[in-house]
């Protein structure tokens, strides 16, 4: 098992702001706009340095969806900034008519999603949007697993012309992948070789995996992680090839079974190469109030998790 | 400037030639929405064939020329007639109108780049926030043209209206005329009965705007608001133009009533709604 040396734990959706900020500097018909959040979303950098690009919008977020796509009409592009709930589940048919039907060069970055939101509970906490995101046609999904990820994604999209949800968080986590990666959309990182499992993590999963990882190699299992930042389009090359080698998988995310990135391996694996497979997420439940590790430890999203999964899988493999 | 400039003798028979295309576009499908359409026809056809600097060679980004936007995207066999009859796409095209193919979708999108679509509108009250958006990227581009965006009455039921008022009054989004087609229906009935919309003067001015009223299915009056609202822009407000329109204007057994909001004419009522409309531009 590959050591994976960080030297500081910070939040993705710094890795947000900082991005933007560097967005900012280098393409002029980058905008911002923030639905009350600007502090929590990690905007406010940007918001001071370039104020007539910055739109506060107010607690009013199915309008903001519709002025970003409105401002792309004259080659503007937009970078949408709230909550995850409040970035998809609120504003569906917002994003579904105006921004993906209508093909528009909106980027929806969404911050606190899942559990590790905390102690603001449920009402807070989504655990859906991959899932309602995904279903959007000409909708991209990423979900990277770090700071210098997250910079590196923000700067990423504005790259690539058509709608993105890009989802982050608020806890701190460790910054461990290079500081000046090259982003590349819907191409899978391999972080570990190995050939009895193939764990598939996305978001914060990712850290956990790598966790899991160390703990099943001190008991001779030789794990394959695999960091999915892109959601949908999904690297299936990737995933097939890791999966043809060790023949049963593992998927790990912050987000409910249904509709999450074990659900799209699922399908994946029942067309093209039926072999088991275990997922670690959240099985049809809501969140509650409590600190992140409590959350994670509760709902079953943490290294030892990932380490039962992979024991129950690879009992079953062939 | 506008590329046609027409005089309202020639408005009024254009304005004839899209009854006739709306009437037939949906006939020919059993479906669609006369209704609103009919009531708005004069509208359209002054913003197409008078008052919008407008570019026919449709560009996306519609830099340096005025933008119109339909929020009520229902009443698209209008939009569709006018768009065809101002040269964005061929006449012809309009017998597509809800087929299965077709870039006349029943409700406009840009899906199937349809020229003179912007953005997808049927799922109602997104439309003001996306030419409140489009107004800005505009005065970000140092592009000193105009957005115009047409509303339905009943649509003003929905919050996200209230939520792209408030937020052009804050943020002075003064190079955008709205305008709502004041024609007192919906689905349901009579919006007095359905849902009360009270003074919309006073709500409108409540939220900052500058408001003016107007009669829109007379040109004579619609031609000198819609001048006067351009001439109140750049002034730090929004602009909003309460517009009163009879549902299904010009036939005579389709006005004023919801009636025909959503439904097509039959054969023998297509016969009797067309002469009332004179064919001064050729049927497609």
């Amino acid at each position: 098992m590959k050591d994976f040396p960080y030297t500081e734990s910070k939040d993705t959706r710094s890795g947000f702001g900082a991005g933007l900020l560097e967005l900012g500097r280098t393409n002029p018909n980058v905008v911002g706009l923030c639905a009350d959040l600007t502090g929590s979303l990690k905007m406010d950098a940007f918001q001071k340095e370039f104020p007539e690009r910055f739109f506060q919008v107010g607690i009013a977020e199915a309008n903001m969806i519709g002025l970003a796509a409105g401002m792309t009409i004259g080659g503007k592009i937009p970078f949408t900034g709230t909550f995850a709930n409040f970035s998809t589940g609120r504003v569906y048919d917002q994003i579904r008519q105006s921004v993906a039907y209508s093909g528009k060069n909106v980027k929806i970055c969404a911050s606190h999603a899942g559990l590790t939101l905390g102690e603001d509970g449920a009402t807070h906490q989504i655990l859906e949007d991959v899932g309602m995101m995904k279903m959007l046609p000409h909708m991209t999904v990423i979900n990277p697993c770090d700071f210098n990820q997250t910079k590196a994604a923000t700067i990423a999209i504005a790259e690539y012309e058509g709608p993105v949800y890009l989802r982050f968080g608020r806890p701190v986590v460790p910054n461990f992948t290079p500081a000046n990666q090259k982003f590349e959309i819907g191409k899978a990182v391999v972080l570990n070789e190995g050939k009895d499992v193939s764990i598939f993590a996305t978001g914060h999963l990712v850290w956990k995996a790598i966790l899991a990882g160390k703990l099943l190699a001190e008991q001779g299992i030789d794990a394959e992680i695999i960091n999915i930042h892109t959601i949908k389009p999904l690297d299936e090359e990737a995933i097939l090839a890791s999966v043809s080698k060790t023949r049963c998988v593992v998927s790990a995310e912050e987000h409910q079974l249904n509709g999450g990135l074990g659900d799209s391996i699922a399908q994946l694996l029942a067309r093209k190469m039926p072999l088991p497979l275990e997922m670690v997420g959240v099985n049809d439940s809501f969140g509650e109030s409590g600190t992140p590790d409590q959350l994670m430890e509760k709902y079953g999203l943490n290294e030892n998790a990932i380490v039962e999964a992979v024991k129950t899988v690879m009992a079953r493999k062939q | 400037m506008n590329p046609f400039n027409k005089n309202v003798d020639e408005l009024n028979q254009m304005a004839s030639q899209v009854r006739r295309d709306i009437l037939r576009m949906v006939h020919a499908v059993n479906s669609g929405h006369p209704g609103g359409s009919l009531g708005c026809t004069e509208f359209l056809v002054s913003l197409y064939f008078k008052v919008m600097d407008h570019n026919p060679n449709f560009n996306m980004d519609g830099t340096g020329e005025d933008l119109f936007f339909l929020s009520n995207g229902h009443i698209s066999p209008v939009w569709y007639s006018v768009l065809a009859r101002s040269s964005y796409f061929d006449v012809k095209e309009l017998a597509t109108f809800r087929k299965l193919n077709s870039r006349l979708q029943g409700h406009p999108a840009t899906h199937e780049h349809l020229p003179g679509i912007r953005i997808a509108s049927g799922s109602l009250g997104q439309g003001l926030s996306a030419a409140t958006g489009a107004a800005q990227a505009k005065k970000l581009n140092g592009d000193d043209k105009l957005v115009y965006v047409l509303m339905g009455d009943g649509e003003l039921e929905e919050g996200q209206v209230w939520e792209a008022a408030m937020y052009a009054h804050h943020h002075k989004v003064d190079n955008l005329i709205a305008t709502v087609d004041v024609n007192g229906q919906q689905i349901d009935g009579p919006t007095d009965a359905v849902m009360s919309l009270g003074n919309l003067r006073a709500k409108w001015e409540a939220f900052g705007w500058k408001v003016l009223e107007t009669q829109g299915n007379n040109f004579n009056e619609l031609l000198p608001t819609l001048e006067e609202a351009k001439s109140l822009t750049g002034q730090g407000q929004p602009i909003m133009i309460l517009m009163n329109t009879e549902m299904g204007y010009g036939i005579d057994f389709m006005m004023g009533s919801h009636k025909w909001h959503g439904i097509a004419p039959n054969d023998a009522q297509l016969q009797q709604a067309l002469l009332q409309a004179a064919e001064t531009a050729g049927d497609y």
